[in-house]
């Protein structure tokens, strides 16, 4: 007996999702841009695609995708996607912790709290959000924003963006482990519709952290994972150069992971990568999150707490 | 991640001298060698220098369980492998020479028992099987022994020893976090309490969830209690690491454990604590 998943999975349905994305997109009022309209397209052709397997090297593209210096951050996205934004920052303890981002943001017309891994672009900036690898500080600047959103019943997005929680002294005696633990905690219980999608690289608990949510996305070309492919090649090959094998044998990619049941939907990127065209792929991602959001704001918030929990629970294939 | 656990250790314990493997029952701390049976009679702990040797999962019930109390649930349960999943061999045949080496179906053991004569459900982690790596198996028998608990509304203990999530499951491994923390969540609501003993090595996806989240959470002396071990943050970082980093003693004092209890202390320890918990404040 193997448990069951939330949802029934595998090519099919994801082409029935794709299907439903497509109608959708096409049904929005205000589609003007041509990198949307090429969209519907690409859409098109991929559901052909969608029932062959993933070859090694399609997941290793989406590998180097994911990680594209160019490829939108969080920020990004938020100018592109939110009429204003308000950000708050500090754990109110100990420090700002660059690596998340949170804020008060218009989205789509309406209030929403948002949280996000953000990374920098110049060498400086990359420095001073860590890589976008955040410390506790961070999950608990997320927290403080999940709490703040919780009692004033704003829906909440999160943005996954990260290579992990930062790997050093600091972060280990701030205690590292138990703050990703309660920021999951804290996000499981919230009453609030809560919509995550990961942007670029889920790297383990660090991302898990911040993607306890109602709905879970990710981009057509982000990647969601227990281990880096270099640190899984490392261990496992005792070769970190075995990389691409490792991640053809653990699929981080997002076919995958729709597949196997842990996330509920692609949300489609640009032709060539959401890298080629940031205005568009903010147009996407927000239609995905409102899609989402859409999906789970009539349910009442214990009902959608109990659904949030059942959804995790069932996570995992096991017999006996 | 067991693999990288063990290297670990290795660098910290492993005196330089020291050529090749060691046997498991030399201690690594002074270098005494003791049989197997004048362990078992220690608890596994050397009386020269109180180094504590890790001890198996069934070991521990016999420790802490009150004698012939202990009635394990779901030990038929076994991981899948989803993922098809081949290293340098298929995870099918990993888990299998496994089950055969330790006589485990996973790594963990769980059931209801007594300790000190107060009904509990104990969860006991063990490293010897892939490193007490956290995949399907293990995650669900947390989360099951979370529901037994809440729904028999006594105290769950979790005694843990882990490298962290189970790299050969993939995402699925990742999502025994989230898993075992709403677990944890469904304990808190029924108002069960939680106690946690983090053993050596308690790391990575286990310490980032269902471990962090003990109502009370004390440490085995010289434990390792680490998100990243010391190995990895010195590669990544070329931070210079203190002598105790990770260790049982720096998180009491970072404030992350409630208490450092020793072996021969743990089962007394666990017995006052529950009694505490159970008699609540009306006094039993």
């Amino acid at each position: 007996m193997a448990a069951e998943p939330t949802e029934p999975t595998g090519p099919e349905v994801e082409q029935l999702r794709l299907r439903e994305r497509l109608a959708k997109l096409r049904s929005l009022r205000l589609l003007g841009g041509v990198g949307v309209a090429r969209e519907l397209e690409r859409l098109e052709r991929q559901i052909e695609k969608i029932a062959a397997e993933p070859s090694a090297d399609e997941v290793w593209h989406s590998v180097e995708l994911a990680r594209h210096e160019d490829r939108p951050y969080t920020l990004d996205y938020v100018e592109r996607m939110c009429d204003d934004f308000v950000e708050l920052r500090g754990d109110r303890t100990f420090e700002d912790n660059r690596a998340v981002v949170a804020g008060l943001a218009r989205f789509r017309g309406r209030t929403v709290a948002l949280v996000g891994h953000q990374k920098g672009r110049t060498l400086e900036e990359r420095y001073e959000r860590s890589f976008g690898m955040p410390y506790p500080e961070g999950y608990r600047k997320a927290m403080r924003a999940m709490e703040l959103a919780d009692r004033h019943g704003f829906p909440l997005l999160t943005l996954v963006d990260t290579p992990g929680a930062y790997p050093g002294v600091r972060a280990e005696q701030h205690g590292q482990g138990g703050w990703i633990a309660r920021c999951q905690l804290a996000m499981a219980g919230l009453e609030i519709p809560t919509v995550a999608c990961v942007i670029g690289e889920g790297g383990s608990g660090g991302a898990v952290a911040i993607a306890i949510a109602d709905r879970v996305l990710m981009q057509e070309n982000a990647i969601y994972s227990v281990i880096s492919p270099e640190g899984c090649a490392a261990i496992l090959w005792r070769d970190a150069s075995e990389a691409k094998k490792a991640a053809a044998a653990f699929k981080p990619d997002a076919r995958h992971c729709l597949e196997l049941g842990v996330i509920d939907g692609i949300v489609a990127e640009p032709e060539g990568g959401a890298h080629e065209d940031h205005d568009a792929a903010a147009t996407l991602l927000a239609d995905g999150l409102e899609a989402a959001l859409g999906e789970v704001s009539g349910l009442d918030a214990g009902e959608r707490r109990r659904d949030r929990r059942g959804r995790f629970r069932a996570m995992g294939v096991f017999s006996g | 991640m067991e693999e990288r656990i063990e290297a670990v250790i290795e660098d910290r314990r492993e005196p330089k001298e020291a050529g090749g493997a060691k046997h498991p029952n030399t201690c690594p701390g002074c270098g005494s060698h003791y049989r197997d049976d004048e362990l078992e009679a220690t608890l596994r702990v050397c009386p020269q220098c109180g180094h504590h040797f890790p001890v198996r999962a069934r070991e521990r019930i016999a420790q802490l369980a009150d004698g012939g109390t202990f009635v394990e649930a779901d030990a038929e349960l076994r991981s899948a492998d989803p993922l098809a999943f081949f290293d340098l061999k298929a995870y099918t045949e990993r888990l299998a020479q496994a089950e055969m080496a330790t006589g485990l179906g996973d790594a963990i053991v769980a059931g209801g028992a007594s300790v000190e004569r107060r009904a509990c459900e104990l969860a006991v982690m063990d490293f010897a099987f892939m490193g007490g790596s956290m995949g399907s198996a293990v995650g669900e028998k947390v989360a099951r022994a979370c529901e037994r608990a809440a729904e028999r509304r006594v105290p769950l203990v979790a005694v843990t020893a882990s490298g962290g999530a189970r790299m050969q499951e993939g995402i699925l491994s990742l999502m025994q976090l989230p898993k075992t923390v709403v677990s944890v969540d469904l304990l808190r609501e029924a108002r069960a309490p939680f106690v946690v003993v983090m053993t050596h090595p308690t790391t990575a996806g286990v310490l980032a969830s269902f471990a962090s989240l003990g109502d009370v959470i004390v440490a085995e002396p010289g434990a390792l209690i680490a998100f990243t071990g010391p190995r990895v943050v010195q590669q990544t970082t070329r931070e210079k690491l203190p002598d105790d980093f990770g260790l049982a003693e720096s998180n009491l004092r970072f404030g992350h454990v409630d208490a450092i209890v020793r072996r021969a202390d743990l089962r007394p320890y666990l017995g006052r604590l529950l009694a505490l918990f159970v008699d609540g404040p009306d006094g039993g």
